[in-house]
């Protein structure tokens, strides 16, 4: 691709904090999106909350945290108590704190959500709560006595660790194959920067391993170096959780140019990236898709030095998977949105994209208008599909989405096989969902272990 | 702005509003900044009697009661008397005294319990051309152990008898200062009075032990791993001192003693309270202490307001406006029979009011659904109208109580004909 705009360090250190120091190769990082609470804040938000009888946000949480009474924890000077009420119900608190998109679930149904008055920051609560018992290195659950049965868990983000935690505190054995050289999946690899700062994404896979007896295999790709069959003759039972792979394409001619990318690969170079110095950003840039991972992409590269980035979604904002709040984040962060419009042709020379060629998709106006975005960078936003999963190996799918077919404890339609996270989700394809997906199969594979299964 | 000009027992000052007797009106450093601030008279912190001056600690002498934002809900302290050369604050108070002529200085006082030694103060004290003197028989921590402060308020006879001894020492108006640390304040104030005080000033701190740091297992505030009881004001005590307030200003044997009234007063609003409720002024020391002198122009304008909104030319139009609500419990018309309502527009569906009543008291709110939203209601065939829920209810008018008249009551199955009945009429009452 053409290079790449000279950075200004000082404009691109806006808002990149090198966290040792300024010098090239450094380990570069954002700056949080929400800053952590203090305790006194802490103290002051916690006492906001009403104590609501049967609170709607506990309802409104995928993973059934008891809300008020975490808070009422930290409220009362018990921020470990809160902690532990808050990973037995989800592992990854530490993570959903940070990026849940509570203005959509739980902050959403407080009660104090009336036309003068804010909800609880439960998110930057629940934050409070367990970086204070991950700093005390609290870590509340013990194994059980050894079941002697043993359970293959395939990929190790949220969903697989989530099982494999359960799983490990019932007793029983894991063993998680994970294709990456790291832990942690989308945590690591795909949300983010400004989400995950200070590696917190290992850390956490490093607080939740330490239960012990989960015994993770990096580089063991399903469908590469190890097939579903190998895995299920290897254990008792097995866990699904392989995420997506594949990016949705845009079905355009020139999508192979340089300069177009998938936003979900930029994001994991951005996230491994040493130096975010020598990630190549482009001048004008276009994002293509409406739901986080768009603004999420977005808002990554307008930070990184980007002039001018413009996401064009081909519905209106409501219809937007990126929540009100995401989008704002994007707009305050010069991010333009543009809305009923949708690509018909990549612009390229010599190999290069160097624009994209829009249609109106307005019914209103049914104007069918075109106009020209120029890009020297175009990213596609536009969702992932399930990549690889042996299809022969007798596993439903869902016709419509592609995805794997499983009841409500997470049980696929073949025996002994669970499945969970983005690879079952077509929708609320969310970590806290995934982690849920992994606790409660977890506790359907231990119901089957034990022959109660009902 | 209405007049707020007070004469309390003849002691003139621009507004009713005076410092009371502690820390901040140690010195005349301290008392010309509140008058500079516009307060409207102090009582000077406590003089003992000439000689080696008091010892304070010099550890922490304050420990504070928190709300969870940290706003202080109450104080305690340990601080004695001054600790000041008796001589070089009656220079003070004479100077203050001149220069600040149209404000209110009262001297407090605290000296052993035995004649002669209230004979040698007091003329020194009226030298210095004071407004009045305030007895001191309140303190309850330090000088109480040592036969003063609250030691000789507890014991009506001595209040008498000291009460007897200033009037007859001193040409000086006495106000004597009372004690909540026993069982019935009106013994003290008739004491007051018999002994011929001109008023009552009440209440003084509250024995009191404000917390038990909990990593070092010690009572606070700490003086070297020991902590004591001390003294205890701000917000928190304000309806005990309410009640005492007004059982001194509707006891028969108090009628025209006049109350200046001290215990959480912080704003005009608690100020107006008091005075409504039999207080001719207010003395005001934690709010002060919590925030500096400037509170004192919320307070005028505060009051000012209230006046004329009221159509009240003076202070005399609020001064005991309240008294005749105050009454004993079995006056009260039990004949009288509200319910709770709740206003289903501002119910943000908390569901408080259900959980408290279901929990805690009489099982009159149903939780229910309506359009897929949790919904309260009221059951009037078990709602006693006992305020719980109005009270927990986290939004203003939210649930109110409403009265019934000449209708049923589903709870009782009578008619509510709210004619007046009080427990001495009640057939229930074996004595009536």
């Amino acid at each position: 691709m053409k290079q790449v705009i000279t950075r200004n360090l000082s404009e691109a250190t806006g808002n990149v904090t090198n966290e040792e120091s300024s010098s090239a190769g450094c380990h570069s990082q954002f700056t949080e999106m929400h800053p952590p609470l203090d305790t006194h804040s802490a103290l002051v938000e916690s006492d906001r909350c009403y104590f609501c009888f049967d609170a709607p946000c506990i309802q409104a949480c995928p993973t059934g945290i008891n809300v008020p009474n975490f808070i009422r924890m930290i409220s009362n000077h018990n921020p470990l108590g809160a902690a532990e009420a808050i990973l037995q119900e989800n592992i990854m608190g530490g993570t959903c704190a940070r990026v849940c998109p509570v203005e959509t679930l739980c902050e959403q149904a407080c009660v104090r959500n009336t036309d003068g008055d804010k909800p609880i920051q439960i998110g930057l609560l629940q934050r409070y709560a367990v970086d204070t018992a991950m700093q005390a290195g609290e870590t509340f659950f013990t194994r059980a006595p050894d079941s002697g049965y043993s359970v293959g868990v395939v990929g190790g983000g949220p969903s697989g660790l989530s099982c494999a935690h359960r799983l490990a505190t019932l007793g029983h054995q894991v063993v998680v194959y994970e294709a990456r050289e790291k832990t942690g999946g989308l945590n690591e690899y795909g949300l983010a920067a400004y989400k995950m700062v200070n590696n917190f994404a290992q850390r956490e896979v490093d607080y939740i391993t330490a239960i012990g007896n989960i015994d993770i295999r990096h580089g063991m790709k399903l469908g590469d170096n190890i097939d579903l069959a190998e895995i299920r003759a290897a254990h008792d039972a097995v866990f699904l959780a392989v995420g997506l792979g594949a990016c949705n394409a845009i079905g355009l001619t020139g999508e192979n140019s340089s300069g177009v990318e998938n936003a979900v690969d930029y994001i994991r170079q951005l996230r491994q990236a040493e130096d975010l110095f020598k990630l190549p950003v482009g001048s004008q840039v276009v994002v293509i898709g409406g739901g986080m991972t768009a603004v999420d992409i977005a808002a990554q590269i307008r930070l990184l030095g980007a002039h001018e980035v413009t996401i064009v979604y081909r519905r209106g904002a409501e219809h937007m998977k990126a929540s009100v709040m995401e989008q704002e984040f994007a707009q305050t962060h010069d991010v333009r949105i543009m809305h009923w419009a949708q690509p018909m042709q990549l612009l390229v020379e010599q190999q290069q994209v160097v624009g994209v060629e829009f249609k109106s998709t307005n019914m209103v106006h049914q104007s069918q208008e075109k106009f020209v975005l120029q890009a020297d960078m175009v990213f596609k936003a536009i969702g992932q599909s399930l990549e690889f999963i042996d299809r022969d190996h007798g596993i439903e799918f869902k016709n419509d989405s592609g995805r794997l077919w499983v009841d409500a404890e997470r049980r696929t339609s073949h025996s002994g096989i669970w499945a969970g996270g983005d690879c079952i989700r077509d929708s609320e394809d969310l970590t806290v969902s995934a982690v849920q997906d992994g606790k409660l199969a977890a506790q359907s594979i231990h119901r089957f272990l034990n022959g109660i299964r009902d | 702005m209405a007049d707020l000009t007070a004469n309390f027992i003849g002691i003139k000052s621009p507004n009713p509003f005076w410092l009371a007797s502690a820390p901040p009106t140690d010195k005349a450093y301290n008392v010309i900044r509140a008058f500079e601030a516009g307060w409207g008279g102090v009582v000077w912190k406590t003089l003992g009697e000439d000689g080696p001056p008091v010892v304070n600690v010099a550890g922490p002498r304050y420990s504070a009661l928190y709300g969870k934002d940290r706003s202080v809900i109450g104080l305690n302290n340990i601080e004695l008397i001054t600790d000041r050369p008796l001589e070089t604050n009656l220079q003070e108070i004479a100077q203050v005294k001149r220069d600040w002529p149209d404000r209110a200085v009262v001297v407090s006082l605290m000296v052993p319990c035995e004649e002669s030694a209230w004979q040698s103060i007091l003329p020194r004290v009226e030298a210095t051309g004071a407004d009045g003197i305030e007895l001191n028989f309140g303190c309850p921590h330090g000088m109480s152990e040592r036969g003063m402060g609250a030691a000789v308020g507890q014991v009506p006879k001595y209040v008498e008898m000291v009460t007897a001894w200033c009037k007859y020492y001193s040409r000086l108006p006495v106000i004597v200062k009372l004690t909540p640390n026993i069982t019935d304040i009106r013994h003290a104030a008739r004491a007051a009075k018999r002994g011929g005080a001109d008023a009552v000033s009440m209440i003084n701190t509250i024995n009191s032990i404000m917390s038990v740091d909990l990593d070092q297992l010690v009572v606070t505030p700490t003086v070297e791993g020991k902590g004591t009881h001390g003294g205890y004001c701000g917000p928190a005590v304000k309806p005990i001192a309410m009640h005492m307030v007004a059982d001194v200003a509707r006891d028969s044997e108090c009628q025209g003693l006049p109350i200046s009234a001290i215990g959480g007063i912080s704003n005009w609003r608690d100020a107006t309270e008091f005075m409504a409720i039999g207080a001719s002024n207010v003395q005001v020391c934690t709010a002060a202490m919590t925030y500096g002198f400037k509170i004192i122009d919320d307070m005028v304008d505060g009051l000012s307001r209230f006046l004329k909104r009221k159509k009240m030319s003076s202070l005399e139009g609020i001064i005991g406006a309240a008294i005749p609500s105050v009454t004993d419990w079995q006056y009260l018309n039990l004949n009288y029979a509200v319910k709770a309502q709740i206003n289903q527009d501002l119910c943000i569906k908390c569901g408080r009011c259900y959980i408290v009543c279901e929990d805690t008291s009489h099982q009159a709110i149903i939780a229910t659904q309506k359009n897929n939203e949790r919904h309260y209601v009221v059951n009037n065939k078990e709602c006693v109208g006992c305020n719980l829920c109005v009270s927990v209810c986290p939004v203003e008018n939210c649930m109110s109580l409403y009265e019934l008249h000449d209708e049923l009551d589903e709870r009782t199955g009578k008619i509510v004909t709210g004619e007046y009945q009080n427990w001495t009429q009640h057939p229930n009452n074996p004595m009536a």
